[in-house]
């Protein structure tokens, strides 16, 4: 039993994979689902437990990827994977983390380490189940991930917005009318950056995008290796929401970093790392006209000039206001020293 | 079930030792011989108390189990549903308003098949605010497969969740069981219980086995992926058919439990008391049985008839067993403590599943209901002796003047 103990907060050896053809070539979420074409979110869950291994519990909150991928006698899922409810991708976690941790430390079980990856979409994660995944990342004693899969839309049952949805966007909830042309007037939240500040035990909160796949599964290992609650938060493009040709999904990606609208970033220890383009752009390349990444999408098909220059403006001002680019959106106080970065 | 040929264990050896304890440190007593795993709390009165015991056991070292302060109750409940999947014995609990908010995860419970235990310290639903007890709460769950019982003593505290997990995790079940014990009048209130030895526990208990159920990378299952109209009809049969094996598995259970034990009711489904001969026979669940069991001693003094038999399980619901039991009676009365508002005469739950039971009974006594002591309000002598004389009118009238009588309300 006492060794069984050392075993409670340990996590697996995951060692990143240096370059593309060093990537393991077993696949854990195989054939079987029906997403559609061009699906980035597929692409997340088929990078994230290839990075995670065999040794993995997933659990899948409701949204796109349990309705299109797990449709009974055809599950993709290669490793044990369960449902859970919409908001609960944090509670999921804990609790398969919590039970695990109980029957190991009691020797009622084989003590290893096992991952724990709860996944949820952005309604899932960043309306109603976040509280769920704020109190999660409170609970350092439960090794857990949670990931979420960023497609700016309640893709399953429609494409309506979600919190995540980003300004102005056409939804089947706010469509663009002859009187108002934009209904959805707010802001996406900053859901990895609110997390990474106001959970100070929890030890990794990262930023990535499938379109860079072997830094995107680097981070997925890293998260996984790092015991306590960690949280990822994966921007993908989705063909049917966001309404452009499917062999875009991977382009898109890359202009959402490099027009500097979703920043790339890892939070460990407290220390924030910019990584990728996104590094690049911090140390001073030229960002991207956000109207070379929105027009490309049928979404933003009734944007004005004027709706443009908006969302170029508040992009700046994220950039060159924030105290933090991306992650801490306080405002730099004028004429200051310099934020500690 | 292999448990049940082993020999009972020696009396002499290991004896019971008697404690004054209150309803929800009888749960917690019996959670700590039940050896849990995992164990979700959120605040709430009057169930909170249960929390707050097994806290003091997992600080003392009593008890080894992971203890998570929850954020929520929906929370608390899905941690536990979790836990459960991979093979964890589990435990929750909430009250009033606090039990509808955990609805959703309450749901998928059963319908998971996972044998979680639960307590409901049964509470009014707000608005307005309330603290009292009434049914209403746990009768949320009637139509969701959960198995749903009623306790009246600490002692039948212990009891019930020792049994509750042994029918809960037998394989033939496999549902949730939520113990109902009424708010600050069981939950707070001590009484003397025999608490029995570690030993005689596990002779009783088995250990949970999720077998292929169970998510570990070993057995990489998929749980619950999308059915749609395809096979959700038949996963529902499945679940109906698991309660109604529940009939067999808890007669088992109890039966076994005397066995080991040496104590414990021959009927599992319902006391009764003083019903041999009686002509008036009132009905209900939980501590309700107190004042009713004095009002029928000083009516009996009376010459009056009068019986009481108080309802142990809900759900699965004793139909047969109370068809029986109320073959003799001239009139029923069912004292409910909760309400079903534009129910079929206004009545009660209770009142309405009981009428619904006794349909194709060849005896179908007058039957009145009687909505009493919501929201903690006392059910005095007055009332109970009130009630019978309605039900005494019935019984020489042949009929029930109305469905449903509201009782002790300031008008």
């Amino acid at each position: 039993m006492a060794e069984a103990t050392i075993f409670a907060n340990q996590t697996q050896t995951l060692e990143p994979f240096k370059g593309v053809k060093k990537v393991t070539i077993e696949e854990y979420f195989s054939s079987g689902h029906r997403t559609c074409q061009g699906c980035e979110s597929a692409l997340v869950m088929k990078l994230m437990v290839k990075a995670a291994g065999p040794r993995t519990i997933v659990l899948g909150s409701t949204g796109c990827m349990y309705v299109a991928n797990t449709t009974y006698y055809s599950t993709p899922w290669v490793v044990p994977w369960m449902h859970t409810q919409l908001g609960s991708s944090g509670s999921a976690a804990l609790g398969t983390a919590a039970g695990l941790k109980a029957l190991m430390k009691k020797g009622k079980m084989k003590a290893e380490p096992i991952n724990v990856i709860a996944f949820c979409g952005d309604g899932g994660g960043a309306d109603m189940g976040l509280g769920a995944i704020s109190a999660t990342l409170t609970h350092k004693e439960y090794n857990s991930l949670i990931l979420l899969y960023d497609n700016e839309s309640y893709a399953n049952t429609d494409i309506q917005l979600s919190g995540l949805t980003p300004y102005g966007a056409h939804t089947t909830f706010s469509p663009p009318g002859t009187v108002k042309r934009i209904i959805h007037t707010r802001w996406k939240k900053n859901v990895a950056g609110m997390l990474a500040a106001g959970h100070p035990e929890c030890r990794y909160v990262a930023t990535v995008c499938a379109s860079y796949a072997v830094e995107m599964m680097n981070r997925v290992r890293k998260a996984l290796t790092i015991p306590g609650p960690t949280f990822i938060h994966s921007l993908d493009p989705c063909p049917k929401g966001w309404d452009y040709d499917p062999m875009l999904s991977h382009e898109l990606g890359e202009l959402a970093i490099e027009t500097g609208i979703f920043p790339l970033y890892e939070v460990e220890d407290g220390v924030v790392k910019y990584y990728g383009k996104t590094k690049a752009i911090v140390d001073g390349r030229k960002r991207k006209p956000v109207r070379e990444y929105l027009l490309k999408q049928g979404r933003f098909a009734h944007f004005t000039e004027e709706d443009l220059a908006y969302f170029q403006a508040k992009v700046d001002e994220m950039w060159e206001k924030w105290e933090m680019p991306g992650v801490v959106a306080f405002r730099k106080q004028p004429g200051a020293v310099p934020s500690v970065n | 079930m292999a448990v049940a040929t082993r020999p009972a264990p020696a009396a002499a050896v290991l004896e019971e030792k008697e404690m004054l304890i209150s309803g929800s440190e009888a749960v917690a007593e019996a959670l700590t011989l039940a050896d849990i795993d995992v164990v979700t709390a959120y605040p709430i009165r009057p169930y909170d108390t249960v929390m707050q015991a097994i806290a003091k056991k997992i600080a003392n070292g009593k008890l080894v189990a992971e203890y998570i302060v929850a954020e929520g109750e929906h929370s608390q409940f899905e941690i536990v549903k979790h836990a459960s999947t991979v093979g964890a014995r589990v435990f929750c609990g909430s009250s009033g308003v606090g039990w509808m908010y955990a609805m959703e995860a309450i749901t998928v419970t059963p319908a998971l098949r996972v044998p979680m235990i639960a307590l409901v310290g049964n509470r009014a639903l707000d608005d307005p605010g309330a603290f009292g007890v009434e049914h209403n709460d746990a009768l949320s769950v009637r139509d969701l497969g959960w198995l749903l019982c009623w306790i009246d003593t600490s002692q039948e505290a212990f009891d019930t969740t020792l049994i509750a997990y042994r029918v809960a995790e037998d394989r033939r079940i496999f549902l949730p069981i939520a113990i109902s014990a009424d708010g600050a009048f069981l939950t707070h209130s001590q009484s003397l219980t025999r608490v029995p030895p570690k030993e005689w526990v596990d002779t009783f208990l088995p250990p949970y086995r999720r077998g292929d159920l169970l998510l570990h990378p070993d057995n990489p299952i998929t749980v619950a992926p999308q059915v749609n109209e395809d096979w959700v009809i038949e996963i529902r049969r499945q679940n109906n058919a698991a309660t109604e094996r529940a009939y067999t598995v808890i007669e088992e259970a109890y039966a076994d439990f005397r066995r080991i034990f040496g104590r414990g009711p021959e009927n599992p489904w319902f006391e009764e008391y003083m019903t041999e001969d009686a002509e008036i026979i009132l009905m209900g669940m939980g501590t309700l049985s107190l004042p009713v069991k004095v009002a029928i001693r000083k009516m009996r003094e009376d010459g009056k008839k009068v019986g009481l038999i108080r309802l142990r399980w809900f759900r699965p619901f004793p139909h047969e067993q109370l068809t029986r039991a109320l073959r003799r009676a001239k009139a029923i009365g069912v004292i409910d403590r909760d309400y079903s508002f534009g129910s079929p005469f206004g009545s009660g739950v209770v009142a309405t599943e009981v009428r619904a039971a006794l349909y194709n009974a060849e005896h179908r006594p007058p039957l009145i209901g009687f909505i009493c002591g919501l929201g903690g309000r006392e059910v005095t002598l007055e009332d109970v002796y009130k009630l019978t004389d309605i039900c005494y009118a019935a019984a020489k009238a042949g009929r029930a003047e109305r469905g449903t009588y509201w009782l002790g309300v300031r008008e």
